[in-house]
């Protein structure tokens, strides 16, 4: 009886502190999240008022929301592509091929991922910078340094894909090596068996890599959606915060924008709302879109 | 014969091809990562003009202005702080919980065990104003019994909230080692008259070792990095190092102070970049380990 006791005691000892702290730093602010999309509400002042769903009605026409959400759509769209592409393809030549350096390339690729943002975002605007940036010097040896600099940051129409290539930057790393990691895991006899039927290695990356990481790409998929939209506000937030003229304003920086800047939390909670369930559907789709019979081997 | 040759020409290529892609990537990771160490030893005056130029002297006056000036010693020494009791009040609440979750069934552990693995998927950026509403209005709470303000601007409150958004991952990844060792340690500690608390601090602590380093790893450069959390929360003087170098970033565009910028860039990558030279191994191994982090 007392043994069974102790146990009790043990096991709530070792849980409770865990639960607590989840429970108030993260349970209940995802649940007042969606509480207070309910309310209008201005910020300090105590004037909370029911509204119902009237947030999430100003915001279906709402303008500058709408071009968040292009934004973000578009950031999305090519950042993975580019990314997945790159890094599969990158990973299958680290772990194929016999390259000389291959360590010293892992080593390096990996970098960008253990800065920290706001590093990524000052070195890119030193990248980016009109007058003494370090591209614009580089395009300026082809085409003339007289001629005006290119606004990579400044013009409305190429600014957000500057931020695709500060993106795609970050995260290509990252995916390279963990591919790299279940690459590894593939039996060199598949390989093997291949080249002896001729196989090239076009054909072996289509037909023996890809099919038997797939399980593997389709779950780093899922998170690559969801985490494109948290980098893609902590890039913006450092780099552009928004603009120029709203430009590159994605889904969480106008979210953050209209809490802090605009005081109007109700109404940033309801954006929050609604790109909370955009990423669960977002993802819900992907993985019934990429769903294969997984392969053993 | 010209068949194999013209095979061989193919493969060269294709060699060339492979090598001149990976030189591109690490070039346009290198060049502008060793840019800006150079950058941070110039003078104001070498920056106009072209950026490609190396330094002319080690002005190293920038790093002392970047310390002094801009606070970056002060905001230094708050990142370390905040980092370090992070990590210290993390693996104590995670260790015992995710041994607990991995090895004993109970009333609720299911449930227990959902609640986290959904928590893998609550990002910060989504509850962080929340978060900061939440202790304006305990702020508040205080100050109307007549106390002082604590939650907002405090260190250790950022620490802690750092901590317990750490906790879904760490517990996960912990647990799935925790489940991974049999039950066989513990039956021999327990014949031996060691009691649970014992068991779990000297029998099964130091079988994890090699993932609780790797969970420090990951969180350490989570929270040396993070700089929503601490920007929403510490809204007065104290700050932590990545929000120091986004108000030089900010100043800069002004006062056109570059060469302090790139010396404050300097000193918030430095110690992540020397912790990744040593590590590197462990931690690209600890991902495959880890899966994924987003």
């Amino acid at each position: 009886m007392k043994k069974v006791r102790g146990k009790s005691i043990f096991i709530t000892l070792c849980v409770a502190p865990a639960v607590i702290l989840f429970v108030i730093f993260m349970l209940i602010p995802t649940f007042n999240v969606f509480k207070m999309s309910l309310y209008k509400w201005g910020g300090y002042s105590n004037t909370k008022q029911f509204v119902g769903l009237n947030n999430f009605k100003i915001l279906m026409e709402d303008t500058n929301f709408f071009r968040s959400f292009q934004n973000t759509v578009l950031l999305i769209a090519i950042v993975t592509i580019v990314t997945m592409g790159f890094s599969l393809i990158f990973a299958a030549i680290l772990s194929r091929e016999k390259i000389k350096g291959q360590n010293f390339f892992r080593i390096i690729f990996y970098i960008p991922n253990i800065l920290s943002v706001v590093v990524i975002s000052a070195i890119f605007s030193a990248i980016y910078d009109p007058n003494n940036g370090l591209l614009n010097s580089i395009i300026g040896i082809f085409r003339g340094s007289e001629k005006t600099p290119i606004l990579w940051l400044g013009d409305q129409k190429l600014v957000i894909y500057s931020l695709v290539i500060a993106m795609i930057w970050q995260a290509i790393g990252y995916y390279m090596v963990m591919y790299m990691a279940s690459m590894a895991s593939v039996p060199e006899s598949l390989y093997e068996s291949a080249n002896l039927e001729g196989a090239g290695r076009i054909r072996q990356f289509f037909s023996i890599t890809l099919p038997l990481i797939w399980t593997n790409i389709r779950t780093t998929l899922t998170f690559f959606v969801i985490s494109s939209i948290n980098i893609s506000f902590l890039i913006v937030k450092a780099l552009t915060n928004g603009g120029p003229d709203g430009a590159t304003e994605v889904f969480l920086s106008y979210m953050y924008k209209q809490a802090y800047t605009n005081s109007s939390y109700g109404y940033g909670m309801a954006i929050g709302v609604v790109v909370f369930l955009f990423s669960f559907g977002l993802s819900a789709i992907i993985n019934f879109v990429t769903k294969r019979e997984p392969l053993e081997f | 014969m010209q068949n194999k040759k013209k095979e061989m020409n193919l493969n060269t290529l294709y060699k060339v091809f492979i090598y001149v892609a990976l030189l591109t990537l690490a070039v346009s990771i290198v060049i502008p990562v060793g840019w800006v160490f150079l950058a941070s030893i110039k003078e104001n005056s070498e920056f106009y003009g072209n950026p490609w130029t190396m330094p002319k002297g080690f002005y190293f006056q920038n790093f002392i202005d970047a310390f002094e000036k801009a606070n970056m010693g002060e905001y230094f020494f708050n990142s370390i702080l905040v980092t370090m009791l992070a990590l210290a009040i993390l693996l104590v609440v995670a260790l015992p919980a995710a041994y607990v979750l991995a090895r004993y069934r109970f009333f609720g552990s299911k449930l227990i065990n959902i609640m986290f693995m959904g928590g893998l998927f609550i990002n910060v950026n989504y509850i962080v104003v929340p978060i900061f509403l939440m202790f304006v209005d305990a702020d508040k709470f205080l100050k109307s019994l007549g106390g002082n303000s604590f939650f907002l601007n405090n260190l250790f409150v950022v620490a802690l909230v750092y901590a317990s958004t750490a906790l879904p991952f760490t517990i996960y990844l912990l647990s799935g080692f925790f489940v991974t060792i049999p039950r066989d340690y513990e039956e021999a500690a327990y014949m031996d008259g060691s009691g649970y608390f014992r068991t779990m601090v000297q029998i099964m602590m130091p079988m994890a070792l090699p993932s609780i380093i790797t969970v420090i790893l990951f969180n350490f450069l989570s929270f040396w990095n993070e700089y929503i959390i601490s920007m929403t929360l510490l809204t007065k003087n104290s700050k932590t190092l990545p929000v120091g170098l986004m108000q030089l970033m900010q100043a800069q565009k002004a006062a056109a102070n570059y060469g302090q910028l790139y010396a404050g860039l300097v000193i918030v990558m430095l110690p992540t970049l020397i912790l990744y030279i040593l590590v590197q191994k462990k931690l690209t191994q600890g991902m495959s380990l880890g899966g994924l982090k987003g």
